[in-house]
């Protein structure tokens, strides 16, 4: 499968700063890789380089074969782009501006029409076309950001924190959408909702200082954590003493990690795994063999967000 | 051409789309019709023409032309929407000339407003149309050369007020190099080369030829490449930013 989002080898310093070092990544058809990373860490600089808004410094990025800095236009013409804060001009009414959008990349009569109409759908706009966008709450901006950026149906797409200022409703409808045309485009997305990494991408990459410090499937990310595979029982809390001791007594458990249920009686006994093997059946087998019976049992993926600290924060030491 | 056309189209609707354009229109035709009748002794002069009104015109556009042409790179680069302008399938050159024709054809708006002058003119005696027509064309092109010059100061900040005060400073050294008291003044510290080459990119001069309607060629000539060096200059400051 050839990589539709190439970048090769991206530098970009701002004066003293380097604002992104040596970022290489290839994306392919039907990936959706979840672009990660602190404030200020480099994702926004990255994606306006791959957009061909900013020029690196060193390094150059193609879009389905095409140079950004030989072959501008035709970067241009692949590429669904929603930059940073989703800008959009505030004077002109939501119809208008999309009509403008269209007009730009070339479309006339009735498929500009129709484009827009589509874009307006996917986008769920139809409610505020004749509004001034200046007067619409952020999350309608964003979507009017979307909209643009889908307009033309671009292979490649490039979506600066598509579903930031949204409500958990509007997100959820970004997200099917994303995951809807996921499997005939290349899909960049930049967020800060490490759920949301979980739910549509196919791929991570973690950048931290302008480097880029993890490239893997969620689950690998997930698989990395202490917590992955680790297996949280709740028991009544006159068995959790006998019942911590049994799971401390396996052998694949490296770790017991107690915390009780304010107010219900009960009390969740966490065991973490030794080597990220999975621990379930043994766990099961222990407590079976202390005579105690788990109110609930379950297998944790690993926590993403203490992937995301590590990874961040350790180079930082 | 075709995206030139709309891209064009969005800058000069934007240029209505606020109160701006009208306010600008007005407070333009009170100004120019204030100085033409009170300062320039619209009346008493006894003749037929519109040289009082030509004649202001520089120094009224020296003000008000860094007004039009502000906004053009700053607000979009302090909305952000520089950045979605420059990742549409638009080349450079039609985002530079699209915004100047806009601003231009609105700097066209505001000067066909002024035809009661000419009306007036008419109907009190009867001038020399033909060069009031050259005034008229001697404006536009006058005008085109602060707009190119605002353009390009407007691309090098995202503060509005920046790019006027450095419009109106740019315009300012253009227009004054040709006035005989700027000339006189340089010619003590200037050497005589420099001074001779100053006097020539001068804009006021050569205006000065066409209202009286004397159209030259090579002030033409001079004029659209003026307008031409600015608009290149409005691009490689565009395109510098983004390596920047």
């Amino acid at each position: 499968m050839a990589a539709m989002i190439e970048a090769l080898g991206l530098v970009k310093r701002f004066g003293p700063v380097t604002a992104v070092d040596q970022v290489s990544l290839a994306v392919a058809r039907g990936e959706v890789l979840g672009f990660l990373g602190p404030n200020g860490a480099g994702k926004s600089t990255t994606m306006k380089m791959l957009a061909g808004y900013l020029l690196p410094t060193r390094g150059t990025a193609r879009l389905c074969g095409h140079d950004v800095l030989e072959e501008p236009l035709a970067v241009k013409r692949v590429l669904g782009y929603l930059p940073e804060g989703a800008p959009t001009y505030p004077d002109m009414t939501v119809a208008a501006f999309l009509d403008w959008i269209a007009a730009v990349r070339g479309f006339d009569g009735r498929e500009r029409r129709a484009r827009v109409e589509r874009a307006v759908r996917l986008a769920t706009l139809g409610d505020v076309l004749f509004y001034p966008i200046e007067a619409l709450s952020k999350g309608f901006k964003r979507r009017v950001g979307l909209a643009q950026a889908l307009l033309h149906d671009p292979e490649v797409l490039i979506l600066d924190e598509p579903t930031d200022g949204l409500d958990p409703n509007q997100k959820a409808e970004v997200r099917r959408l994303i995951t809807t045309m996921a499997p005939e485009k290349a899909i960049i997305i930049s967020t800060h909702i490490l759920e949301e990494v979980e739910a549509i991408c196919t791929r991570a990459v973690v950048i931290a200082r302008g480097r880029i410090v993890a490239d893997a499937t969620p689950a690998e990310l997930a698989a990395r954590n202490r917590w992955h595979n680790a297996t949280t029982v709740v028991v009544h809390e006159t068995e959790a003493d006998a019942a911590e001791a049994a799971l401390r007594a396996v052998p694949s458990v490296a770790a017991v990690e107690r915390s009780a249920r304010v107010g219900t009686g009960f009390v969740a006994l966490s065991a973490l795994p030794r080597d990220g093997h999975p621990i379930e059946g043994a766990v099961r087998d222990a407590l079976a063999a202390a005579g105690v019976a788990p109110r609930e049992l379950f297998v944790e993926r690993g926590r993403l967000d203490e992937v995301f600290r590590d990874l961040t924060l350790k180079e930082a030491a | 051409m075709r995206t030139l056309l709309v891209i064009a189209r969005r800058e000069l609707a934007a240029y209505f789309a606020t109160p701006v354009a009208y306010v600008f229109i007005v407070i333009f035709l009170v100004l120019l019709g204030a100085l033409t009748f009170s300062v320039g002794n619209f009346f008493d002069r006894g003749q037929a023409d519109l040289a009082p009104l030509f004649s202001f015109l520089p120094w009224l556009f020296l003000l008000l032309i860094p007004a039009i042409t502000m906004r053009l790179w700053a607000e979009e680069r302090r909305s952000g929407t520089i950045e979605l302008l420059l990742t549409l399938p638009v080349a450079l050159w039609q985002a530079v000339l699209g915004k100047f024709l806009a601003a231009w054809a609105f700097a066209a708006i505001a000067l066909v407003l002024t035809f009661p002058m000419v009306i007036t003119v008419n109907v009190l005696g009867t001038p020399d149309n033909g060069v009031i027509l050259a005034g008229y064309a001697g404006a536009l092109l006058l005008a085109g050369c602060y707009l190119a010059i605002g353009a390009a100061m407007s691309a090098l900040t995202r503060n509005q007020v920046i790019a006027f005060v450095l419009a109106v400073a740019a315009c300012f050294v253009f227009t004054v190099f040709g006035s005989p008291v700027v000339a006189g003044f340089l010619a003590e510290a200037l050497p005589s080369g420099v001074l001779e080459a100053a006097r020539r990119v001068s804009l006021i001069g050569r205006y000065d030829g066409i209202t009286r309607g004397v159209v030259a060629l090579r002030d033409l000539v001079f004029f659209v490449t003026f307008i031409g060096f600015w608009l290149y200059a409005n691009a490689v400051i565009v395109e510098w930013k983004k390596a920047a």
